[in-house]
């Protein structure tokens, strides 16, 4: 979230598209009933099923699982072919007036560099125009045809409201009215907050959904104002905090990325992610990277590290390849992993084609699942039934299963979906044997150090010279870590300005990520969190959740990254003077001296409005980007259909067979082949989660087995009348990967959309059943769902994909 | 102070009349429909502060589970997809005891002390007492007792007496994540309500209002519905709750007349009690009586 | 209104019932009516977190005993943190519910191993576990560890090893988890972020 859970109480419009907040984040969404009754706020509901989040709302629309682009493609398209856009903040604060290369081109949904045969682009005409000093070249009158604001306005020419409602299958007027919602917000002193989750990511375009919310977001004014934002509402209660800590193959801690073979050495890899600003003046805060980088090898690597041996670069592990859950198990598939590890993780449930990852795990020579609950990951290979048919004697897999503790039985750290990190305490010791993850992990790692300590192996630099100094090494303490994490003087740091004064004496915690140094003088495990345990203690575990402002900010309960800010960009929420756009809900504003206010601001703090510093202090460019050159499938986000499709054209580009699905996402060969046809599996499927449960977690759970025991899943009243099914009947649902079976919900809740002129019905399926737990057992619902992620982020097509329905 | 055996207001099958000295507030619980996403936060915290556990039941095509009051659940969410004036609604219900000001099942109890009513309003059941005639069945305008298989004792929400009595709000209000249930003096809940149906009204839904239903007296547990003239909507949400014919019959005419000229009888039923145990006769001849009634 | 037989034998009854009951000596001095005790009075309280959504509602977990050394802490009770400025008491049905994930009948209460082929669970040791799976990791890392590559970069990484991590897990075991499978040189990891 750009903003934070309590922040949507400051909204005018709250917007719920892509996510069920009211489904899947209960408490989170009271932030958005409170804004209706006390703000008399209004609240939209755009999803293919009329869900909880629509039972609350002023305005439900439906549209087809998958069609989010053509839908907010739409919306671009109606706001500035009526003028409903915020003109001062689209001006100054995003490279709508900035000039692209005039070799960009779009034609026939392809973007210009498309290389077909490895389904990539070559990026180098989605540039901007430089001048000598190195500089963006802009037109602030926004005219050139070449500049941003033109060619965004060219692009969605084509998201005409007639062709939004033949892919959307949205009633045109419903459409327009979500849309005249919307636009009410571009006035300067209103705003719309967008509460999305795995509804837009779980798509072969699931970033570009997110993207197109963000051009909106940015042409109404909204980002940086309090009640605004993009707020992406997460998964687990430390999914913000693991994502932060960066537990991907591709990133180390605090967003940093992980070297490739292409960074022989420190130098290259530092000038690669050094960049240089691109408008005179801004801040282009990353170019402060290699002080965070070498910081972290000082925290790993500690006195090890040194600036002659380039602070242990070379122990660093290069990346090879994509590392994602899916790529993964393609690998593993393909008998190319020997090992591996689920930690708090149930992959045979949660990742897409069920019989491919089990197959996958019976290649293993070993696993280990490490969880507080009998997962049926760790049962991959026990026969269950037809919920599991697995022959034992045939999985040569030796599986080791670990218990750890829950929650309630663990001190320390988690982030909210708002980026405020929160410390708690344990209650009581797990049951029998449990122990806490620190030190199962630890408990390994001292292990596999004695024996390469007592026998030798392969490159044990790394292993024998790691950092750590714990007091009970084998059981380090969240508090030391959380130390480690936040950061601290090494040696003495000084003032950058005056080279005599020490503001960080050695041995003392950093007070935040300014303090941070590249010589060597600093650790900090994660960059974002500096300062979270300053010398003044541990700032997560603060308590006092006074609000003086009356927007929600309470700046003194826990911390949040980055440097406690609350909303991110809110220099953005002031005119370039300095004066907020809605004085009622002031974030900040400048004081004549310095920026002051309600939150930390995200600017410079002395940064007078007449230096013309801008607010995306993270972009080089220092404003918000219309125009996004980093995204694989183009600049600007283009409707594409879903990897499995009703229809056999993409309306958007009929004439062109590559631009059906994503051109740019990645499709293992096995996978696409197995891919269903409208003509064998006509009915749009879409996967979810009910209030009830969490994932596949609280099957285990007694309370929430009684409230929703059984596997079900859901069809519309039409669609059951033309199969004979009935109410509570058994059904057997298909896909070209597998078949799950669970009763039938016949609802009204579930419409019927015309796409395309053909009448379009939807499957819509809970996924929280499994053959281990307390409710009835059920199926994997991952059974069905296609193996092909998100250009971007590879997260699994899970919300669109094509099944068949008949009576069990 | 603390709501004790002193505050009671009145008492099944008892006729000793009750102390009136203290003034204690009345309490509430609104519940609000229109913010009520239906997330079963208030079944789950029921179970769990009453130390109750259902069975896992099945699913039988609607999102309603369990899927009926039993003595083991105290309150559930009734779901019903109707569509008004085109545009699909989706009501969720709360449901479970109203806390009548005017008890049906506690005038129909004949078991001294097995319900009681406190001076703020909560009509609570005591088991200890409860012979398990299902007579407070009968009573209920909104069949909400339910009487266990496993002890004969009947059941149902007790708007958490225990945490009302140290002050604190029942489960089912302290979790609910919109903020739909609210608790506090009945005044205040009224209060709250008023300011809620003017916010729906101008939405548009130009029949909200207050179901606080007069024929029992009003009741503590009340609903902010957005279509108040159509409680029956709402999964059939009596429009004009009123205690059972039988009840209100015993109340003005039966009683004297039982009282002085069936006493032989009396002594004969009090014997059938204890020879025979409660459920047989009552049970059989309850069901009769339904079916007489919706006749 | 009518009143048919039955229901008027009903109606007598029950009154009889009543009044006779009454009458006969069961009185109210034997039926007291007391609240249920307020079963947290002197329970523990400890501040914590739910760990389902990204809401990350505050909890209070109520367990038995005052903390002295001989009484073992058990969870009985879980509800809202009122102070939580996001929550604020609130929990949805499955925080409600914590208690019963808890106290789940499949909690996992030691290691265990699956050996290949076989068909059941077998109960090992910590020591074991740690050592047999520890056996594992350096015989794969040994035999497929990457120092250079064809290019001769130093690459130092084990490509055939897997971690998915758990965002489930505090930041502090998150953290740990990741240096060491860096040191380790595994890149293949991942997260439910993804997920």
């Amino acid at each position: 979230m750009t903003n934070h859970w309590v922040d949507i109480k400051n909204a005018d419009l709250v917007l719920v598209m892509g996510g069920n907040a009211a489904e899947a984040h209960p408490c989170g969404f009271k932030w958005a009933i409170e804004a209706k009754k006390d703000r008399k706020a209004k609240l939209v509901t755009v999803d293919p099923r009329f869900t909880r989040s629509a039972a609350v709302s002023d305005y439900y629309a439906p549209l087809r699982a998958g069609s989010d682009i053509a839908f907010l493609g739409g919306v671009i398209h109606y706001l500035l072919a009526n003028d409903k856009i915020h003109h001062d903040y689209v001006k100054h604060y995003s490279n709508a007036a900035f000039l692209i290369n005039p070799g960009f081109k779009f034609e026939d949904g392809l973007f210009s560099g498309y290389n077909a045969e490895k389904r990539n682009y070559d990026k180098a005409t989605w540039s901007y125009q430089l001048d000598k000093d190195g500089f963006a070249m802009v037109d602030e009158s926004l005219q050139d045809p070449n500049c941003v604001f033109q060619l965004l306005k060219k692009h969605y020419s084509r998201y005409t409201p007639e062709l939004v409602n033949k892919v959307t299958g949205t009633p045109k007027e419903q459409f327009l009215k979500v849309c005249e919602y919307i636009a009410d917000t571009a006035a300067p002193d209103k705003t719309m907050t967008i509460l999305y989750a795995l509804g837009w990511t779980q798509h072969s375009k699931g970033s570009q959904n997110i993207r197109t919310m963000a051009i909106i977001q940015t042409l109404l004014g909204n980002m940086g104002m309090a009640g605004g934002g993009i707020n992406a509402l997460r998964g687990h209660a430390n999914v913000q905090g693991i994502t932060d800590m960066c537990t991907f193959g591709a990133n180390l801690p605090g967003y940093l990325t992980c070297p490739t073979d292409a960074d022989p050495d420190r130098k290259t890899y530092l000038e690669k992610r050094t960049p240089k600003p691109l408008r005179p003046g801004q801040m282009n805060f990353p170019q402060n990277y290699p002080k965070w980088f070498t910081s972290l090898c000082k925290a790993w690597y500690g006195n090890a590290a040194t600036k002659e041996n380039d602070f242990c670069y070379d122990w660093l592990p290069k990346l090879a390849g994509a590392q994602d859950t899916l790529a993964m198990f393609d690998r593993m598939h393909q008998g190319k992993m020997n090992g591996f590890v689920c930690q708090g993780f149930n992959p045979l449930a949660s990742v897409s084609n069920k019989k491919k990852v089990g197959d996958a795990l019976a290649k293993l020579k070993y696993l280990v699942v490490i969880d507080p609950l009998v997962t049926d990951t760790s049962e991959f290979w026990k026969p269950h039934g037809e919920f599991n048919e697995a022959d034992p004697a045939k999985i040569a897999t030796e599986v080791f299963r670990l218990p750890s503790t829950l929650f309630a039985e663990q001190t320390g750290s988690y982030t909210n979906s708002g980026r405020v990190i929160q410390w708690h305490w344990k209650a009581a010791d797990g049951p029998g044997e449990s122990r806490d993850d620190i030190d199962i992990v630890a408990g390994l790692f001292l292990k596999l150090k004695a024996m390469y300590a007592k026998d030798g192996g392969k490159f044990p630099d790394a292993i024998m010279g790691l950092t750590w100094a714990y007091r009970q090494p084998a059981r380090p303490s969240p508090e030391e870590l959380l130390q480690e994490i936040s950061g601290k003087a090494l040696g003495d740091v000084f003032d950058p300005k005056d080279a005599t004064k020490v503001i960080v004496p050695a041995g003392q915690q950093i007070a935040g990520f300014a303090q941070l140094r590249d010589d060597g003088s600093t650790s900090c495990g994660n960059w974002i969190y500096g300062g979270c345990w300053s010398q003044a203690g541990n700032l997560t575990a603060r308590r006092d959740n006074s609000d003086p402002s009356g927007l929600g900010q309470t700046l003194n309960w826990g911390f949040a990254w980055p440097a406690n800010r609350r909303i991110i960009y809110n220099r953005a929420s002031c005119d370039l003077s300095g004066k907020p756009w809605d004085p009622k809900r002031a974030v900040l504003r400048w004081t004549g001296t310095a920026w002051g206010g309600n939150d930390i601001p995200d600017m410079r703090p002395d940064a007078a409005p007449d230096q013309n510093v801008m607010p995306f202090i993270m972009t080089p460019e220092g404003v918000a980007r219309l125009f996004a050159p980093g995204m694989a499938e183009g600049p600007f986000p283009e409707h594409y259909e879903p990897f499995e499709t009703p229809l056999e054209k993409n309306p958007f580009s009929p004439n062109n067979p590559k631009t059906l699905s994503n051109p740019a996402a990645r499709v293992y060969k096995a996978d696409m082949e197995v891919f269903g046809k409208a003509k064998d599996f006509p009915y749009v499927c879409t996967t979810y989660r009910l209030v009830e449960h969490y994932h596949f977690w609280t099957k285990h759970s007694k309370l929430n087995a009684i409230t929703q025991p059984e596997q079900f899943v859901e069809i519309g009243e039409e669609l059951a009348k033309e199969k004979g099914i009935a109410n509570g009947d058994k059904v057997k649902v298909r896909s070209n990967r597998g078949f799950i079976k669970a009763v039938a919900v016949v609802t009204k809740r579930i419409p019927t959309l015309m796409i395309d002129g053909r009448k379009t019905h939807t499957v819509g399926i809970p996924i929280h059943w499994g053959f281990k737990g307390l409710t009835k057992p059920g199926f994997i619902t991952n059974t069905l769902t296609p193996y092909v992620g998100d250009a971007n982020s590879q997260t699994p097509e899970y919300k669109a994909f094509l099944v068949n329905i008949e009576k069990a | 102070m603390a709501l004790q055996s002193l505050d009671i207001a009145r008492r099944s099958a008892t006729t000793t009349p009750a102390p009136g000295a203290r003034q204690t507030t009345e309490v509430a619980k609104l519940i609000d429909v229109s913010t009520c996403i239906g997330c079963k936060a208030c079944q789950v915290a029921c179970m769990e502060w009453n130390d109750l556990r259902d069975e896992v039941g099945n699913c039988v095509g609607v999102y309603d589970n369990p899927a009926d009051l039993t003595d083991k659940t105290w309150t559930v969410m009734r779901f019903a997809e109707v569509e008004q004036g085109g545009r699909l609604e989706w009501l969720i219900r709360k449901d479970g005891c109203m806390h009548c000001a005017d008890p049906g099942c506690l005038k129909a109890c004949p078991a001294p002390g097995a319900i009681i009513q406190y001076a703020n309003g909560i009509v609570d059941f005591h088991q200890e007492n409860c012979i398990g005639c299902g007579y407070c069945v009968t009573g209920c305008p909104f069949n909400i007792p339910r009487i266990s298989k496993e002890d004969s004792k009947a059941y149902k929400c007790s708007l958490c007496s225990d945490r009302v009595a140290v002050g604190q709000a029942p489960a089912c209000v302290k979790t609910c994540p919109t903020g739909a249930i609210m608790f506090g003096s009945k005044e205040q809940m009224k209060e709250h309500a008023d300011k809620r149906i003017r916010d729906l009204k101008s939405r548009g839904f130009a029949n909200a209002g207050l179901y606080d239903p007069q024929g029992v007296g009003g009741t503590h547990v009340m609903y902010v519905l957005h279509h108040v003239d159509k409680p029956q909507l709402y999964s059939d949400l009596p429009k004009d709750p009123a205690i059972s014919p039988l009840v209100s019959l015993w109340k003005g005419m039966a009683k004297p007349l039982a009282s002085l000229a069936l006493g032989a009888v009396a002594l004969g039923s009090l014997f059938h009690y204890v020879m025979k145990g409660p459920n047989e006769v009552s049970k059989e001849s309850e069901r009769e009586a339904e079916k007489e009634e919706s006749q | 209104m009518q009143v048919t037989r039955r229901q008027f034998f009903k109606i007598c009854s029950a009154g009889l019932g009543g009044s006779s009951i009454a009458m006969l000596g069961y009185s109210p001095t034997a039926a007291l009516a007391e609240v249920r005790a307020f079963k947290l009075a002197k329970a523990t309280e400890t501040r914590n977190m739910c760990p389902y959504c990204s809401v990350s509602c505050g909890v209070l977990i109520y367990s038995t005993g005052d903390k002295s050394k001989n009484s073992k802490a058990d969870i009985f009770h879980i509800e809202g943190d009122p102070d939580n400025p996001v929550s604020r008491g609130t929990l949805c049905p499955k925080g409600a519910g914590l208690l019963d994930m808890v106290k789940s009948p499949n909690r996992l209460k030691y290691p265990e191993v699956r050996e290949p082929g076989s068909n059941e669970w077998k109960r090992i040791s910590w020591d074991e576990a740690i050592e047999r799976i520890a056996k594992h990791m350096k015989a794969d890392r040994d035999a497929n560890f990457v120092e250079k590559n064809d290019a001769g970069v130093t690459v130092n990484r084990w490509p055939t090893f897997g971690f998915l991590a758990s965002s489930a897990a505090g930041n502090e075991a998150g953290y740990l988890g990741k240096k060491v499978l860096r040191g380790l040189g595994v890149i293949g990891i991942d997260t439910q972020a993804r997920i």
